[in-house]
């Protein structure tokens, strides 16, 4: 039988890490990488956020793409969950809604490594006024 | 929702906008009492007295955004289904405490699912709180706790992909040296 794993095969995988990290160019500023932040409320784990959110993370590093994906709580358009948001360094954050795995990939693609628009976009339609 | 495993990421949030800083998710299993116990207690603000019956009503929510609330909800469906029953505890100030509880052996009980999966997302989405995932079985238990996962990386972050994909496998075998029931 294989052993398991356990917290001392973390501390030596950690030391390969390390080095890794330290050839990264932008580790420690966040700002400049791709920041995404996938909707997990109800609605957008029932419509299969989770698995997009798991997708983004494989791919983009498969892709060499750095970039930070976290989990956010419910953006208001859950007509049209699985919904992200990407913000490219240098530009104003985009939300995509009914984000599969397939329309990820295209997103990765295409907006991120080539900042073409693709279909989705959720329109900022209208302008907080302040009381 | 398909699986448990969904269910628990939707409460946890509920958590996790409550402010809470340390969040324990804890299944317990039992075989002869045929039960299915899961638990997530929290360290957040809490809930008011007034507002405790209300918080299952799919219409009632605390958001702003909309005026529907379905994750308790939904939990409650599905635990009252297979003959269980899903129960608040809280005291504003202190937090909040969600023990729901679905027949084991119930046809319509879902699945657990992803679970590993789930708790190295939130380990990894929420840095700063502290989260402990605790696993009871016939068999015996699991306990994987961020506080002892962060001091062994030492400074690298559990965000990095490998060490949720590290996290991931290592909750799993453990999860399978309990035979934890799928």
């Amino acid at each position: 039988m294989t052993k398991i794993k356990s917290l001392a095969d973390l501390r030596k995988i950690k030391e390969d890490l390390q080095e890794k990290i330290r050839l990264r160019e932008n580790a420690d500023q966040p700002e400049k990488l791709v920041q995404i932040k996938v909707g997990m409320a109800t609605s957008g784990i029932a419509s299969g956020a989770k698995e997009v959110m798991n997708f983004l993370i494989e791919e983009l590093e498969k892709r060499n793409v750095e970039a930070v994906v976290t989990q956010t709580g419910d953006m208001g358009y859950c007509y049209a969950e699985p919904t992200i948001e990407v913000i490219v360094p240098g530009k104003e954050p985009v939300v995509f809604g009914n984000v599969t795995t397939k329309k990820a990939d295209e997103i990765i693609e295409k907006y991120i490594k080539n900042g073409e628009l693709v279909d989705g976009i959720i329109p900022r339609n209208y302008e907080t006024i302040d009381n | 929702m398909k699986e448990l495993a969904l269910h628990i990421l939707d409460i946890v949030n509920n958590s996790i906008t409550a402010r809470a800083t340390h969040i324990t998710i804890a299944i317990e299993e039992n075989l002869s009492r045929d039960s299915y116990l899961i638990k997530v207690i929290d360290n957040g603000k809490g809930i008011e007295a007034d507002m405790i019956d209300k918080v299952t009503d799919p219409f009632i929510t605390s958001r702003t955004t909309r005026k529907v609330g379905l994750g308790l909800s939904l939990l409650k469906q599905n635990a009252e289904r297979t003959g269980g029953y899903l129960r608040l505890e809280s005291t504003p100030g202190k937090g909040t405490t969600v023990e729901c509880c679905l027949g084991l052996s119930n046809f319509d009980r879902p699945a657990i699912g992803d679970i590993s999966g789930v708790v190295a997302m939130l380990a990894g989405s929420f840095t700063d709180i502290d989260f402990v995932y605790s696993h009871h079985t016939d068999v015996g238990q699991y306990l994987f706790d961020t506080k002892e996962i962060k001091n062994a990386l030492d400074g690298v972050p559990i965000t990095d992909p490998s060490v949720r994909r590290f996290l991931v496998e290592m909750i799993d075998e453990n999860l399978a040296e309990i035979k934890i029931i799928r």
